[in-house]
């Protein structure tokens, strides 16, 4: 594993080029980018910019046309694909649509990943509402998504998301579905999964987060890198 | 804890899907008892050539006073004649295994116990059945070799083969069999197919478990394991179906129906029959399981 002034690097894009098809342009467009462990990334630019291709390809749901995608020293393009779960379970993955199941309460729902895991119990029953209750939800253990509320349910998809403790989390617009006041509970509480020591990257629209927050931001245009700034604010209004 | 969990999304699959299930057991019950019952009818085939070949004669009817083709010109056969032809048939051994000669009164009397139902018997009188031999031959295939010999020779009325009449009898019964296991063929294309698309509904209304399982790195067997097992539980249920509709066909239709009605021949044994069973019961899971793990590698990809 590479090592650069800050720590390990956990995540390296190495000249990376994703084409969907042959004759659009490249959806991201010679990217190289080193993400640390440890590190909180805002990963900010309009519709398609190419973040959600930057989500996919560390996610291994897609792999780059050219260039390599490096996660944890494994070169996540060249993973066969019997080795995809294991990657996989070293990362959490948060979206704007919860993405909960709608016939499991709460509780299920964040054990559901450590039973296809094949965890056994006593480690679900110890691991389940402790996570549950760094999120917030020790009371609501037995809910249906549909009797929670917006924040509640991404509560409830970080809790499902970092229960396993991966040591990287993605969330692709968490925020994109919640009002303001909700959204900073939500901020604050990735901020804090960041401090014990996950690295997170979030795609995200909220120019206020952003500004707020102070962490290191990327910015995407059209597929290409535009900005890397390590205490950076949202948008090109704002640079200083 | 992963072997629990498999069978709870199993059931809940099967439950959740249930029309598609039952639809699944049924046409694998339907098709699997056609493919036993094309089965169950060559097994009887075989065990009726078995116990007719042992049986079969070639049979050389001897001239009688009436007999009207041209070796019978000089009237009926005369006792030089029938020892001269039983001297050249024990010539022919050991093709020629067994001789036995009946004379018209013993014909007669065969005939009597064999239609002793029918008014036709009132009509016949000894004289107008033929006297004969019977021969059994070492390889029943060789018959070419007897009807040389004695068909046209003088004395001779005709030489007749009862395995060939058998032969019309098992073409008929060999026919009924392709009828069945084509049917049965069919059928079983129909069952995959079934399968193939339960799963493809079953998938369909799990994308959601299947899309998180595969986001927080659920192996393969893992997510794919509940769909293999509905598939192949289903084909279980209809195939025990199946091997209670054949073993019903054995005892009762066979055994109870059959059997005493026809008590001259025989009919296929239990033995065949739990050869038979197993054969239909992996085929009908073997081809659910094939049908349902193709279908999920196209549909389930990580």
């Amino acid at each position: 594993m590479k090592r650069v002034k800050g720590g390990t690097v956990l995540i390296t894009f190495e000249r990376v080029t994703k084409r969907y098809d042959k004759r659009n342009r490249p959806a991201l467009d010679d990217i190289s980018v080193d993400i640390r462990a440890g590190e909180f990334v805002f990963l900010v630019g309009a519709s398609g910019s190419g973040k959600s291709t930057f989500m996919r390809l560390i996610l291994r749901e897609e792999k780059p046309t050219a260039g390599r995608v490096i996660v944890a020293g494994r070169d996540v393009g060249r993973l066969s694909r019997r080795k995809v779960p294991q990657l996989r379970r070293g990362m959490g993955a948060v979206f704007q649509d919860f993405r909960l199941l709608a016939n499991k309460t709460v509780y299920q729902n964040v054990a559901f990943t450590l039973q296809v895991l094949g965890r056994k119990s006593a480690q679900i029953e110890r691991s389940v509402p402790e996570v549950l209750e760094l999120v917030g939800l020790a009371d609501k253990m037995a809910r249906f998504p549909d009797q929670l509320s917006g924040g509640e349910q991404q509560r409830v998809a970080i809790a499902r998301a970092f229960v396993n403790r991966p040591p990287l989390l993605l969330a692709d617009e968490p925020t994109g579905n919640l009002d303001p006041s909700t959204s900073v509970g939500i901020m604050k509480l990735l901020d804090r999964i960041n401090r014990v020591g996950t690295t997170v990257i979030m795609a995200t629209h909220d120019a206020a987060i952003v500004d707020q927050m102070r962490k290191r931001v990327i910015e995407l245009d059209v597929g290409q890198l535009i900005r890397d700034e390590a205490r950076g604010v949202y948008g090109q209004d704002h640079q200083p | 804890m992963r072997f629990r969990f498999i069978l709870s999304e199993t059931f809940q699959g099967l439950r959740r899907n249930l029309t598609m299930t039952f639809a699944v057991i049924i046409t694998v019950a339907v098709s699997l008892t056609l493919f036993g019952a094309g089965l169950l009818v060559r097994a009887q085939v075989d065990s009726m050539k078995d116990y007719w070949y042992e049986r079969v004669e070639v049979s050389i009817f001897l001239c009688g006073a009436n007999s009207t083709v041209p070796a019978c010109s000089l009237g009926a056969v005369t006792p030089e004649v029938r020892t001269q032809i039983e001297a050249e048939l024990n010539a022919l051994r050991p093709l020629v295994q067994d001789i036995y000669y009946e004379s018209k009164e013993e014909a007669y009397q065969h005939f009597l116990e064999q239609f002793k139902d029918s008014p036709i018997v009132a009509n016949v009188t000894p004289d107008a059945l033929p006297e004969s031999f019977r021969v059994k031959l070492s390889d029943p295939t060789k018959y070419e070799v007897i009807a040389a010999a004695f068909a046209g020779r003088p004395g001779v009325e005709q030489v007749q083969d009862q395995r060939q009449l058998l032969d019309r009898f098992f073409r008929l019964l060999n026919g009924l069999q392709v009828i069945a296991l084509s049917v049965a063929v069919a059928m079983l294309v129909v069952t995959a197919l079934l399968v193939i698309n339960t799963i493809r509904v079953a998938a369909h209304a799990r994308r959601r478990e299947v899309g998180i399982m595969k986001l927080v790195g659920a192996s393969n067997i893992m997510i794919r394991m509940p769909f293999l097992l509905e598939a192949s539980l289903s084909a279980a249920l209809g195939g025990l179906l199946a091997v209670a509709a054949i073993v019903a066909t054995k005892a009762i239709l066979i055994d109870q129906v059959l059997a005493p009605a026809y008590q001259f021949t025989a009919f296929v044994s239990w033995e065949q029959v739990l050869l038979i069973l197993p054969v239909v019961f992996v085929t009908g899971i073997l081809i659910a399981a094939i049908a349902a793990a193709l279908t999920l590698r196209r549909y389930l990809k990580v």
